[in-house]
C-alpha cells in the first residue's frame, strides 16, 4: 500500500484519447504536495504519511499547524491529510510528490466532500418513486408516502428514510480510471464524475479493490525538479535507495531538461 | 485563466494542430469525411448534407448536419475537434436567418431548400475577390 495524493477538482471537461475515442474526464490538478510527516508504528501505532498542499497565509493557520510546518521545514499549507502506507513505502519529510504518481490505465479511488442539497425530498434523496400522476392522488405527488404501520408499533421506526438534509458528507467513488497525466503542470484526469463543488480538496488513492500496475512508482511518484534547500539532502537517498528502477527514470528526467 | 480553461486550451490546440477547418455555420452544406474502423482497418467516409446548428465551445465545440437519406431525414452530430474527423470541407453557404434551422426537420422538398449567399460575412468577399482577381 503506498500513499495517494491530495487533488483539487478542476472540473469536469472532454478528452480524446489517442484511438480516437471520446472521454468525460474530471481534471484533479496537483498544488505543490509535499510530505508534512510520517507516523511510524513505534512512535505513533501505525504507519502514515501526512501530506499538505495548496498554500496558506501565516496568519489563517493554527498555532498548532505552525508547529507542524516549521518542524517540516515546508511552506504553510492550505489542506492536510494522513494516507496509511506499508512501511516500505514511506516517504522522508519535505518530499514533493509529482502527479505521475498515478500511471494511465490505472484505478484510483477518490474521496470527498459532496456538494450540499440543502433540505431535499425522499425522491431525489433516496430514489423513492413518489406517488401517481393521477387516481386520485391529490397535491403530493412527490411525497413519500407511508411511513409505518398502526396503533401497533405505533411509531415510526429509526433510520427510516424521510426528507431532509442531503448532500455535504463524505462519499468515496471507487474504481474511477486514469486517463491522463501531467507532471508538468500537474495534472491528473480521472474518467466520470468526482464527489464535490469545483475547487474542492480531494483524497486520490490506488484503488482498493483493483491491482496496482507494475509500472506504478513506489514508494511514490517523486518531484526530482522542485528540490527546496531543506529537503534536498533527505530527498536523494529517497529516489536513490528506495525505489531505484521505478522513480529514478522518470524523476530525473525532468530535472535533467530543467538544469539544460 | 483558471486550470480547466488552461487545459481545455492546451487540449484544443492539440487537437487543431495540422488540421484546416473552414469557417462555416448554420445553413452551409459541408461535406464531412468520417473515419470509420472496420476491425484493424480504418477507412474514410464522406458525410455530406446541411449544417443546421454550431454548439458549444472550445473543445467541447460541435455542429450538427441533416441530410436526407433514401426520402428519410438524417442528423448526425459531430464533435468539431474529434480525432475521428480526417476533414472538414466547404461546398455550398447558404443565406439564413437563424442560427440553428430545427424548422428544416418539418419541411420537404423545394420548400427545404436553402439559397445560396454570395455576399455577406465570413469568406465570401475574398472569394469573390479571388474570382474577380
Amino acid at each position: 500500500m503506498r500513499t495517494g495524493l491530495i487533488l483539487k477538482k478542476a472540473g469536469m471537461t472532454r478528452f480524446y484519447t489517442e484511438d480516437g475515442r471520446n472521454v468525460p474526464v474530471s481534471v484533479l490538478k496537483l498544488d505543490s504536495c509535499q510530505v508534512t510527516g510520517v507516523m511510524t508504528t513505534e512512535k505513533n501505532g501505525y504507519d502514515a504519511v501526512q501530506l499538505g498542499v495548496g498554500t496558506a497565509k501565516v496568519k489563517n493557520v493554527s498555532k498548532a499547524n505552525r508547529g507542524v510546518f516549521a518542524k517540516a521545514k515546508v511552506e504553510p499549507k492550505a489542506k492536510l491529510a494522513e494516507f496509511r502506507i506499508d512501511p516500505k513505502n514511506t516517504l522522508e519529510v519535505g518530499t514533493e510528490l509529482s502527479a505521475d504518481h498515478f500511471v494511465v490505465g490505472q484505478f484510483v479511488d477518490v474521496t470527498g466532500i459532496t456538494k450540499g442539497r440543502g433540505f431535499t425530498g425522499g425522491m431525489k434523496r433516496w430514489n423513492f418513486k413518489g406517488l401517481r400522476a393521477t387516481h386520485g392522488v391529490s397535491v403530493s405527488h412527490r411525497s413519500h408516502g407511508s411511513t409505518g404501520q398502526r396503533q401497533d408499533p405505533g411509531k415510526v421506526f429509526k433510520n427510516k428514510k424521510m426528507a431532509g438534509h442531503y448532500g455535504t458528507e463524505q462519499v468515496t467513488t471507487q474504481n474511477l480510471l486514469v486517463v491522463h497525466t501531467d507532471p508538468a503542470e500537474g495534472l491528473v484526469l480521472v474518467e466520470g464524475a468526482v464527489p464535490g463543488h469545483q475547487d474542492c480538496w480531494l483524497l486520490v488513492s490506488d484503488a482498493v479493490k483493483k491491482v496496482l500496475p507494475k509500472e506504478a512508482p513506489l514508494p511514490a511518484g517523486v518531484k526530482a525538479s522542485a528540490q527546496k534547500a531543506a529537503p534536498a539532502k533527505e530527498e536523494a537517498p529517497v529516489a536513490e535507495t528506495a525505489a531505484p528502477e521505478a522513480t529514478e527514470a522518470p524523476a530525473e528526467a525532468p530535472a535533467d531538461e530543467a538544469k539544460e | 485563466m483558471n486550470t480547466l480553461q488552461k487545459f481545455e486550451k492546451s487540449q484544443r490546440e492539440k487537437l487543431s494542430a495540422g488540421k484546416e477547418i473552414p469557417a462555416f455555420g448554420p445553413g452551409d452544406t459541408v461535406k464531412v469525411n468520417v473515419k470509420i474502423k472496420e476491425g484493424e482497418r480504418v477507412r474514410v467516409q464522406a458525410y455530406e448534407g446541411v449544417c443546421i446548428a454550431r454548439a458549444k465551445q472550445g473543445v467541447n465545440e460541435s455542429f450538427t448536419v441533416r441530410k436526407i437519406s433514401f426520402g428519410e431525414g438524417v442528423e448526425r452530430v459531430f464533435p468539431l475537434l474529434s480525432p475521428m474527423i480526417e476533414s472538414i470541407q466547404l461546398v455550398r453557404r447558404g443565406s439564413v436567418r437563424r442560427a440553428k434551422l430545427y424548422y428544416l426537420r418539418d419541411l420537404r422538398g423545394k420548400k427545404a431548400r436553402i439559397t445560396e449567399r454570395t455576399s455577406g460575412h465570413g469568406v465570401d468577399n475574398t472569394e469573390s475577390q479571388a474570382v474577380a482577381e
